[in-house]
């Protein structure tokens, strides 16, 4: 059987009244890897946030649906259970609670009340996965994200990612404060998750995560709309050449100049 | 101007009290004394909380036998949570109501010539002992009425003793239990530890009084004697019909060293203070307490160290988390006096408050009349960060227990603190409880 589809439809999104989407339009599919690149402010967070729910953005225009589900009906908690995972770019501290305490409570939080995972299994499947992603085995038993570096809290995402194994996920610039090493083995955890029942829609700004973890599709944002799609040959034009050509290709003008003019 | 009540105890009752328990001259002259001051003293003035319209002074005194207990499985399910399963019974002192109705320490420390029992015995075996440091140099009589009310009619508490050098390894511990509804503990919990020795000692107060209305007044003195160090550990749990006065004290010798642990859990109106004196050079106190109001609840704590001596380390910690119409004030209060050079003071006090109509404040105070020092400190009153909320919600927790996991972090530094397992469990179960 093939996995979940996330389908969203001209979604419009609005922070503090100011329209930052505007229509986009996307599919991701279990077994599919998307890739969204584009330049600073274009709104690629923005859809990451919306997807899952954060507080502060408001859909104004447009769906979001996962198997058919509305997912804007859902709230946070709903929309992880039902199967979507964010890696955020600026994860919380949460003091006073261990990794490990808290990876227990929201694996739980997907099973059904009796049906929680044995201790055993559970410490034996983050001592594999710590491994796996080279993270001191110390970290569980660190305060989430408190004190952590910012290559350790990406990791700690990817941790996460592989704890809870979500039906799709959206990595929110996982790549970003990486140095090699630690762009390397995040990407190591992230092409772990490939399967037919997996969908992955990375946001980036650079090429350099794409070339450790290969997209199905590639597609660029500019101006709170998915302006061009295709496939990874796509990111590495744009690595080589930047957007002007993407802009002059579609007649693109830059908000502040195309104000002025008006 | 202050209202004059007549408190409801007179000298002959006093005399009365202490002739049946055999007390020694000294003790009813104390007793009987603190009455007598006890009319003309102010009640306490906790800062920022009005205690005027609580009743201190009005309750029941009578004393009643308790029958004694022979093993844990006579105890009610509530109070079996604070033991582990396989507890040893050893080292234990379990008060029910005024009664002594369990104690045991064992071989090995009685023999190391440690003490460790109830107020009365303590009085009759070792008078001199208990004279020498009973509201004398920690909690004076005639601080305030309470205190002096609290001499007066004290009926219940413990002696703690460790001798020059000896180490105890394990906790004592303390259940105070009120399973009477309606009669006052005036309790009184002595420990002294002479120099080089160590102690952890940990205490729990539980009572059941939903809607009867009773007091608790208690007082705690420890002493550090040079290089001494204790570790002091407390949950109290006193029912929502019990108006507590608690009044812990501690002075900290030379290289002395006094921490304090408390759970502060009441469901009644409660003022508390614990003040310790760090007297010796080079001598060190932490002083950690976390509290969780809920319903109408009025509380106040105060946390303070004065430092007397040379490079001496005051650190106080208060956590407290507000819901209902609960009001809370803490009040930190730093003091370096003249001449504690090279000392430094540092505090933190924090509350979280979880509904809108509960009240929290927490009131910073630092006070330094020396020079050469550091102090520190930091307060906030806040709520629930929503994007703490929107991150362990985005993982599948639900609303209720990503605020549970917030709440637990953020009283946890004090928790992590109590010395027994089994009473840190016990009072995880009761901020649970108290937070639901």
């Amino acid at each position: 059987m093939s996995g979940s589809v996330l389908e969203i439809k001209n979604l419009h999104v609005s922070i503090e009244d100011k329209e930052i989407l505007k229509g986009v339009d996307l599919t991701v599919k279990g077994g599919e890897f998307h890739a969204i690149m584009g330049p600073n402010g274009t709104g690629k967070s923005t859809l990451a946030s919306a997807i899952m729910g954060h507080p502060k953005y408001e859909v104004t225009e447009g769906t979001i649906t996962l198997d058919g589900e509305d997912v804007l009906e859902m709230e946070v908690d709903e929309r992880a259970r039902a199967g979507l995972f964010l890696a955020m770019q600026y994860p919380s501290e949460i003091s006073g609670v261990t990794t490990s305490d808290f990876l227990r409570s929201a694996i739980n939080a997907k099973r059904e009340e009796g049906d929680e995972i044995p201790l055993m299994k559970f410490i034996k499947e983050l001592d594999k996965d710590l491994d796996y992603l080279d993270i001191d085995q110390n970290m569980a038993t660190r305060y989430l994200n408190e004190g952590f570096s910012g290559g350790e809290k990406k990791r700690n995402e990817i941790l996460q990612l592989m704890q809870l194994k979500p039906d799709i996920a959206i990595l929110d610039e996982i790549d970003s404060g990486l140095d090699i090493d630690a762009l390397k083995v995040v990407s190591k955890g992230i092409n772990k998750m490939r399967s037919d029942n997996f969908g992955c829609l990375i946001i980036t700004h650079y090429q350099r995560l794409l070339n450790y973890i290969t997209p199905d599709f590639v597609h660029v944002m500019m101006q709170g709309r998915v302006v061009k799609s295709g496939g990874p040959e796509l990111a590495k034009r744009l690595e080589a050449e930047g957007y002007e050509w993407i802009k002059e290709e579609l007649g693109i003008e830059d908000e502040e100049t195309a104000e002025q003019n008006a | 101007m202050t209202v004059e009540t007549k408190l409801p105890f007179n000298q002959e009752y006093i005399q009365a009290f202490s002739k049946d328990r055999n007390e020694p001259g000294w003790m009813t002259t104390l007793r009987s004394k603190a009455l007598e001051m006890a009319d003309s003293l102010d009640m306490p003035k906790p800062d920022k909380t009005k205690i005027s319209n609580w009743n201190f002074t009005d309750f029941q005194h009578s004393y009643k036998e308790a029958a004694a207990i022979a093993s844990l499985n006579e105890l009610p399910e509530e109070l079996k949570a604070y033991f582990a399963e396989d507890a040893s019974m050893e080292n234990l002192y379990i008060q029910r109501n005024q009664t002594a109705a369990y104690n045991s320490l064992s071989q090995e420390l009685q023999d190391k010539g440690v003490i460790f029992t109830d107020i009365f015995t303590a009085m009759n075996e070792h008078s001199d002992l208990v004279e020498k440091y009973y509201m004398n140099d920690a909690v004076a009589v005639d601080q305030n009425r309470l205190t002096a009310l609290h001499a007066a009619l004290m009926n219940g508490g413990i002696f703690v003793y460790v001798p020059k050098n000896v180490q105890i390894e394990d906790p004592l511990q303390a259940i105070f239990w009120q399973e009477d509804t309606d009669s006052a503990l005036l309790n009184h919990v002595l420990v002294v530890a002479e120099e080089g020795s160590s102690v952890t000692y940990v205490e729990n107060y539980i009572s059941h009084n939903d809607t009867e209305e009773t007091v608790a007044n208690l007082v705690t003195e420890v002493f550090a004697h040079d290089n001494a160090q204790v570790a002091y550990g407390a949950v109290d749990n006193f029912a929502a019909g019990t108006t507590t006065y608690v009044n812990r004290r501690g002075v900290a010798q030379r290289d002395a060293q006094i921490n304090w642990a408390l759970g502060q859990m009441n469901d009644g109106n409660t003022v508390s203070e614990n003040i310790t004196y760090l007297l010796g050079d080079n001598s060190n106190s932490e002083a950690k307490a976390v509290s969780v109001g809920r319903g109408k609840q009025t509380q106040n704590f105060t946390s303070s160290i004065r430092q007397f001596g040379k490079q001496t380390d005051a650190y106080i910690l208060q956590r407290g988390v507000m819901k209902g119409a609960a009001t809370t004030i803490f009040n930190a209060i730093g003091k370096i006096e003249h001449g504690g050079t090279k000392s430094n003071s540092e505090q933190e006090s924090r509350v979280l408050m979880l509904s809108e109509k509960s009240r929290g404040d927490a009131n910073p105070i630092l006070l330094i009349d020396e020079d050469d020092v550091t102090a520190g400190h930091a307060a906030s009153v806040g709520r629930v960060d929503p994007l703490q909320m929107y991150y362990l919600m985005s993982r599948g927790l639900e609303q209720e227990e990503a605020e549970r996991l917030v709440i637990h972090g953020f009283l946890a530094p004090v928790v992590a603190q109590l010395p027994i397992e089994s009473v840190r469990k016990q009072l995880t179960q009761v901020i649970e409880r108290k937070v639901y």
